[in-house]
């Protein structure tokens, strides 16, 4: 059967994606903030997951305000990368995993989350640059995993409730241990931290809600669910709601968890940056 | 659940939430935010900004706030700061330069302000 060994957060700002391309990795403004991917990435080599979900969210590339699903499961055979409007150069398509894609939506809508399905998914920065942070050279690096993206609304309210987005991911554990495969996942839960691009509140970071996050998140993620979406953008900033993503990550994984690395930077762009791995207890 | 929660004129200073309402005041606006991921929109838009509008059948409002490249004056008019980066960014404006416009701080006292919050 399906094993999830464990669950990935990171920020996913776009800056990262030049300073990728850049090579600014001992750069001092970027030092702390890839100082917190080595441990990571050994992880990663040494369990060599076979599949990767990345929960992200859309920031106008995949969708538009036309139609806006609160929650999409990619169900591709490849997810292509494009322009976002800044000309950068777009990366090559990241393979899929199609037949575990159907399993879960399978398993998701018969446990009543009310899912939308994608056979093509443009995906942008959100999912791109953690899948560059955690496999450098990505699509190009022999271990990645094939990848499966799912995506929820924090574009326009309203958005999903924190509680709606830690029982989403503890459907999708559950559906993704059903499927009869002997295959490793992990799950990366990518975004915020606290962040507000917009408004005479643009700049807003909090460090104390952060911690506190990433603190509550690994032992009682549940007492997170208590924060009402209007706190979260007070504490966090307006799109600081990407927390959600972190949410869904951690719904997914085992009750109890160990939490093997974490790094938290102020300020990456504009946003606080957090970055942690959390293993499953089987 | 408390009814504010759906407003998105809410308490928090300086912070509009990007609601049903603003949604429908900004569709046009941020409809032809979003043409630009395409390069060729973004060329056409440059060559002329007054027929782009037209096209998308923006409001009064919208235009100016366009011309202005205000920021603000573009999220009071529907904009949504997603698709609005996009429009920024066809006149290589970055998050610190909108996060300076819109705060009336020099982009220098912006990351100023942006680096103090990490210590
Ligand atoms: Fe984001």
């Amino acid at each position: 059967m399906a094993k999830i060994i464990g669950g990935i957060t990171t920020s996913h700002i776009p800056a990262v994606g030049n300073a990728i391309a850049n090579e600014s990795f001992v750069d001092p403004y970027w030092k702390p903030f890839f100082d917190g991917y080595p441990p990571i990435r050994e992880w990663l080599h040494d369990q060599k997951p076979d599949i990767v979900i990345n929960i992200y969210n859309d920031h106008g590339l995949g969708f538009f305000l036309d139609q806006m699903p609160t929650f999409a499961i990619g169900a591709a055979h490849e997810y292509i990368n494009e322009d976002e409007g800044w000309g950068i150069p777009k990366l090559d398509p990241f393979p899929g995993a199609p037949e575990l894609s159907w399993h879960i939506i399978e398993g998701m809508v018969a446990d009543e989350f009310d899912i939308t399905s994608c056979q093509e998914l443009a995906v942008d920065h959100g999912f791109t640059v953690p899948m560059q942070l955690f496999w450098p050279g990505a699509p190009h690096n022999p271990e990645m995993p094939r990848a499966i993206p799912i995506s929820a609304n924090t574009v326009q309210h309203p958005i999903p409730t924190l509680k709606r987005a830690l029982n989403f991911g503890k459907a999708l554990g559950k559906a993704i241990r059903s499927y009869p495969e002997d295959i490793k996942v992990v799950v990366l839960g990518t975004g915020g931290m606290s962040h507000q691009l917009d408004g005479e509140r643009a700049g807003h970071i909090n460090r104390e809600f952060d911690e506190m996050c990433m603190e509550k998140i690994v032992t009682a993620p549940e007492e997170l669910t208590k924060i009402s979406r209007h706190e979260l953008v007070r504490q966090a900033g307006t799109q600081g709601t990407e927390f959600l993503m972190w949410m869904m990550m951690r719904g997914a994984l085992s009750e109890k968890v160990t939490p093997l690395h974490k790094n938290y930077h102020i300020p990456i762009s504009n946003t606080g940056a957090g970055t942690m791995l959390l293993e499953c207890i089987d | 659940m408390e009814i504010t929660e759906f407003d998105s004129h809410t308490q928090i200073p300086g912070t509009t939430l990007f609601d049903g309402k603003m949604a429908m005041k900004g569709y046009a606006l941020n409809k032809m935010c979003f043409s630009f991921n395409a390069a060729e929109a973004r060329e056409e838009y440059l060559a002329d900004p007054e027929a782009y509008h037209d096209k998308f059948k923006l409001n009064e409002e919208q235009k100016q706030a366009c011309r202005d490249k205000n920021v603000l004056a573009l999220i009071a008019a529907g904009g949504n700061i997603y698709y609005l980066a996009k429009f920024a960014g066809i006149y290589k404006l970055g998050v610190q330069d909108i996060g300076a416009q819109q705060t009336g701080m020099s982009v220098e006292a912006f990351k100023e302000k942006l680096m103090r919050q990490g210590d």
